[in-house]
């Protein structure tokens, strides 16, 4: 409802900060930018989903030199960036971003019953938990059934957290923050898919990522581990020594139901390959199964869970524990319960492998799809000499020539993420009261919001978004968006202009000319499928 | 000469009967429509990439090797016999999973072979590696720009298009990065509507834009021209089509809702299982409408089974049941079209032979590729079969790959493609061989 408002009567240019025709600002007149304003837009290509209008009026307010040392400072500070109590307002309103860990497994406990009492009633299909997208033709009651019970429990948390992370991204004034939960979260990937990970991924970027995005690396890479939606999603939840069996009534009465007896590699091999080291980071299979033995016992407390406990749910459980003597990255590991998974951490996060691998994913993501050597070899250095402090680390990224070199400006291509977000900024827009649109927009290109089924999350270079089709569902995108501004009452030419005029030096001139010379009716979508608008 | 040889080596009536009950539309294929120099038709080849590794070991399943019961205690399959839920024999060593029952008909009749143990040499049990070096061609080198299908395409002898290659799915692939134009499909129901792109008035106020931006200029040259392309194909081929679209729409589409599900925690918006046969069955009807079309890619998700992937029935036999499902409509959908078309379905690497600790099964190596289509020599399973004993087993723990996957796609490109010794040397550089040393087509 609020968001409906405003949509309609929210665009900045509407609420007076650009005039009618006849009396442009004074920048609107001014083709091209100065060099200053094309760091600053710079800055808001890449350290935040793109510039609205009113961040472009504070640059010729304050002077874009003046505007960027602000605005970097202030980034690099979130936690000094007060939320505009409206939005606070918004996040505040949904109720399942702050329930415990239990709680939001809980809701899934309740799903899962519903659907297993159904199917029991109706079927003899059994529920699976362990993959998605299970659906067997026989099935389809049961199937129904799950659904329903997911709609009612599950459902509300997924949406919630996929609306607080949209809403941040396109209003919060700490854009840099919304850029590194990206960043990170996607670093640390968990699917939304699998299981129970459904209700907890929101919890896991509220309580692994967030907090940890300018902070210590071992912070984040120890809270991450330890994370439900980790432990379950890559499955270290469930690995156990040889020979384990289960405690309980459960297992007693039926041996062999879903008995746990062994080791699963699955989060060793991630931990090494995508967190930490990376894949040419020097280790072998063997090191994978020594370290996913080190890591037995990591797993989530189920008893806790079902009493509600009310913080996180890690345990590790001694009895699961592989006890034996190990060797892993050349060191012999004698045995220490959860001290061995904690050492191998503090190993894996001031691995030089690890700095390298961390210096050159930022780098792409910041700079160039092929980041200048320097610049990662700077970058990891840095790491290292500040043990993985990554506020140290994003300030030498931000800091550095290569980050601001002109040639480098509005080469990246946007990921459809950053281009959905960017698109609403662009027009100053809220996020809509039901984002369930715009996640079927990132659905359909691919790039589904916390629906990155494999543990590497999304790439954030052209090579993997640039296609006819991508290019076909942009502008699709762009017209729809400017047809809603007509269906909603708006005037597209003057709509147009308004977007020219408030984002003035973000267009070329070739743009501009091109625009103007084009009927009114398709200006405005002509501007968000520009060049320009493409790239950041 | 194919139909001619399905109506020989079976009873014609069965055959048409039972096709035509198994795929509206498919019988046309071999009992219908006069012949109207098809010989002279395009080759064509699809390759279906399944990411996550499939584990091999439960598709043709080696019940004959004794170490493979031995090694899977909860998850192995049956034997074959008269119970439910036993794998369908295919030979004295190997079955297919029950689940994959309906692709039986294929296999009868020589028109479905698999390559066991076979796979990527670089020994990698990197996902993102494996499945990079698979869609390169070029296993162990990383700094590859292009994928082999853009290479091929660049050497596929005759005349270009802008629809000879066709990549259906959301992304680019990089099976197709590279120079070559590659159109592409988009996934769900609506990915063939019209779009705003499509207004030429846009089209051109589009085309002046990007004008002075190289890479988009391009690609949105690719777009226009391809999707002119594709919904005239469509368009022609959708009275024919109508019905059987229809029937997989339906089918794809559960109870109550609208072919997805409404629940974003169910599939994250990606395509489902099921709503991969509805996509399937467009892919086939638009290669098999467009004269021009050749190459084709897409991709499947969802086989990385490290925990309860169950065993004739539960988490893998579902996924396995879509994929058949899929397939089936993709046969469909090419009609007459399969009898020159090989489609090739493949994985970046098998998994362990031993289920883990959790009952699934963890990254391992050999697995098995597929190959159907009118010029497949099927119904048998290629490769040698290098055993599942401990000593036999990669780095003591994985099913040996004894046949490099460019060794089955290779007499694919060469006999069936037609590809020369010099573009051999473009589309898998440095790969002299060995072969795989059984026929992989009909001679």
């Amino acid at each position: 409802m609020i968001s409906r408002r405003r949509i309609a009567g929210g665009l900045l240019w509407s609420a007076g900060l650009v005039s009618a025709v006849g009396s442009k600002p004074v920048w609107a007149r001014t083709v091209g930018s100065t060099p200053d304003e094309a760091r600053a837009l710079h800055a808001l290509n890449r350290l935040a989903y793109g510039p609205r209008p009113a961040d472009i009026q504070a640059i010729r307010v304050q002077g874009a030199q003046a505007w960027l040392e602000g605005f970097v400072a202030a980034q690099l500070e979130p936690q000094r960036v007060a939320l505009p109590p409206m939005l606070a307002g918004r996040l505040q309103g949904l109720e399942t971003l702050g329930l415990s860990q239990a709680e939001l497994l809980s809701r899934f406990q309740r799903a899962a019953q519903a659907a297993a009492a159904a199917a029991t009633a109706g079927a003899t299909a059994s529920p699976e938990v362990g993959m998605s997208n299970t659906a067997m033709p026989d099935g389809s009651n049961a199937e129904a059934a799950q659904t329903r019970a997911r709609r009612e429990h599950v459902r509300p948390v997924v949406l919630q957290a996929a609306q607080a992370r949209l809403t941040r991204a396109i209003e919060s004034p700490a854009q840099l923050q919304e850029v590194l939960v990206e960043f990170w979260f996607n670093h640390f990937n968990v699917f939304v898919g699998k299981g129970p990970v459904s209700v907890l991924a929101g919890a896991y970027e509220r309580d692994a990522i967030r907090p940890h995005v300018l902070g210590r690396f071992r912070d984040m890479l120890g809270a991450s581990a330890q994370h439900p939606a980790m432990l379950l999603y890559l499955d270290n939840a469930q690995s156990v020594r040889p020979g384990y069996r289960a405690p309980g009534l459960l297992a007693r009465a039926n041996p062999n139901a879903g008995r746990l007896s062994g080791l699963n590699e699955n989060y060793a091999r991630e931990l090494m390959e995508l967190h930490t080291l990376g894949v040419d980071g020097g280790y072998t299979q063997q090191d994978v199964t020594e370290l996913a033995r080190m890591l037995t016992g990591w797993t989530v407390d189920g008893r806790a869970a079902r009493q509600g406990r009310s913080g996180p749910l890690f345990v590790f459980d001694p009895g699961r524990h592989d006890n034996g003597p190990k060797r892993w990255l050349g060191h012999a590991v004698a045995p220490a319960g959860q001290a061995e998974g904690e050492w191998a951490l503090d190993i894996l996060a001031t691995h030089p492998a690890t700095a390298r691998h961390i210096a050159f994913k930022l780098a792409q993501a910041f700079v160039a799809d092929q980041p200048p050597a320097s610049l990662v070899s700077r970058l990891a250095d840095r790491f290292l000499d500040s043990q993985g402090d990554l506020k140290a680390v994003t300030q030498e990224l931000i800091a550095s020539g290569e980050f601001w070199q002109p040639q480098g400006h509005g080469v990246k291509f946007k990921t459809p993420y950053h281009y959905l977000i960017s698109s609403f900024r662009a027009l100053g827009l809220a996020t809509p009261a039901d984002v369930g649109p715009l996640l079927q927009v990132l659905a359909q290109a691919g790039m589904p919001l916390y629906g990155a089924q494999t543990p590497d999350g999304y790439k954030n270079v052209a090579s993997a978004w640039m296609s006819p089709e991508a290019l076909a569902q942009r502008v699709q995108f762009a017209s729809a968006l400017a047809e809603r501004r007509v269906r909603q009452g708006g005037r597209i030419e003057a709509d147009a202009q308004g977007l020219i005029d408030a984002l003035g030096p973000l267009w070329s001139a070739g743009t501009r000319d091109a625009v103007s010379s084009e009927p009114a009716p398709m200006r405005l979508a002509l501007l968000l499928a520009s060049p320009e608008f493409m790239k950041r | 000469m194919l139909r001619r040889r399905f109506l020989l080596s079976t009873p014609a009536a069965a055959c048409a009967g039972s096709a035509s009950l198994l795929w509206p539309g498919w019988s046309d294929a071999w009992a219908g429509a006069p012949i109207q120099a098809r010989s002279k038709a395009a080759p064509k080849l699809v390759v279906v990439m399944l990411r996550g590794a499939v584990d091999g070991l439960s598709v043709v399943v080696p019940h004959g090797d004794t170490g493979y019961q031995q090694a899977r205690e909860s998850i192995a399959l049956a034997a074959p016999s008269s119970a439910e839920g036993t794998v369908l024999p295919l030979d004295r060593l190997f079955g297919l999973h029950p689940a994959l029952e309906r692709l039986m008909p294929l296999w009868n009749r020589g028109l479905l072979g698999f390559v066991h143990a076979s796979g990527s040499p670089d020994p990698t049990r990197s996902h993102f590696d494996a499945q990079d070096y698979m869609e390169s061609g070029t296993p162990g080198r990383k700094s590859t720009p292009d994928g082999w299908m853009n290479r091929l395409l660049s050497h596929l002898p005759g005349p270009a298009s802008t629809t000879r290659a066709l990549n259906m799915g959301a992304t680019p692939a990089r099976i197709f990065a590279g120079p070559a134009t590659v159109a592409s499909l988009g996934l769900g129901p609506r990915a063939m509507d019209a779009k705003a792109i499509d207004n030429p008035e846009l089209q051109a106020a589009l085309a002046r834009l990007y004008a002075s931006d190289g890479s988009l200029a391009r690609t949105f040259q690719e777009t226009t021209q391809s999707r002119i392309e594709m919904s005239r194909t469509m368009a022609a081929a959708d009275a024919r089509n109508r019905q059987a679209r229809r029937e997989a729409e339906m089918a794809a589409a559960a109870p109550g809702d609208n072919g997805r599900s409404s629940d974003p925690s169910a599939d994250a918006g990606a395509p489902t299982a099921r709503g991969f046969a509805a996509d399937a069955l467009r892919l086939g009807q638009l290669i098999q409408a467009d004269p021009h079309t050749q190459l084709a890619f897409t991709s499947v998700g969802g086989w990385d089974t490290h925990v309860n992937q169950g065993g004739a029935r539960g988490a893998l036999a579902n996924r396995l049941g879509s994929l058949g499902l899929g397939l089936e409509s993709l046969i469909q959908g090419l009609g007459d079209a399969l009898e020159h078309t090989v489609i090739v379905v493949m994985s970046e690497f098998g998994r362990t032979v031993r289920q883990n600790g959790t009952g699934g099964t963890d990254h391992g190596r050999g697995n098995v590729m597929w190959l159907l289509g009118g010029p497949v020599a099927g119904g048998h399973v290629r490769g040698e079969w290098p055993g599942l004993d401990r000593a036999a087993l990669a780095d003591g723990r994985d099913l040996a790959v004894t046949t490099d996957f460019r060794g089955v796609l290779s007499p694919v490109l060469q006999q069936h493609l037609g590809l020369g010794d010099a573009a051999m040397d473009q589309v898998f550089p440095g790969f002299s061989g060995p072969m795989l040393k059984e026929p992989v087509l009909r001679s």
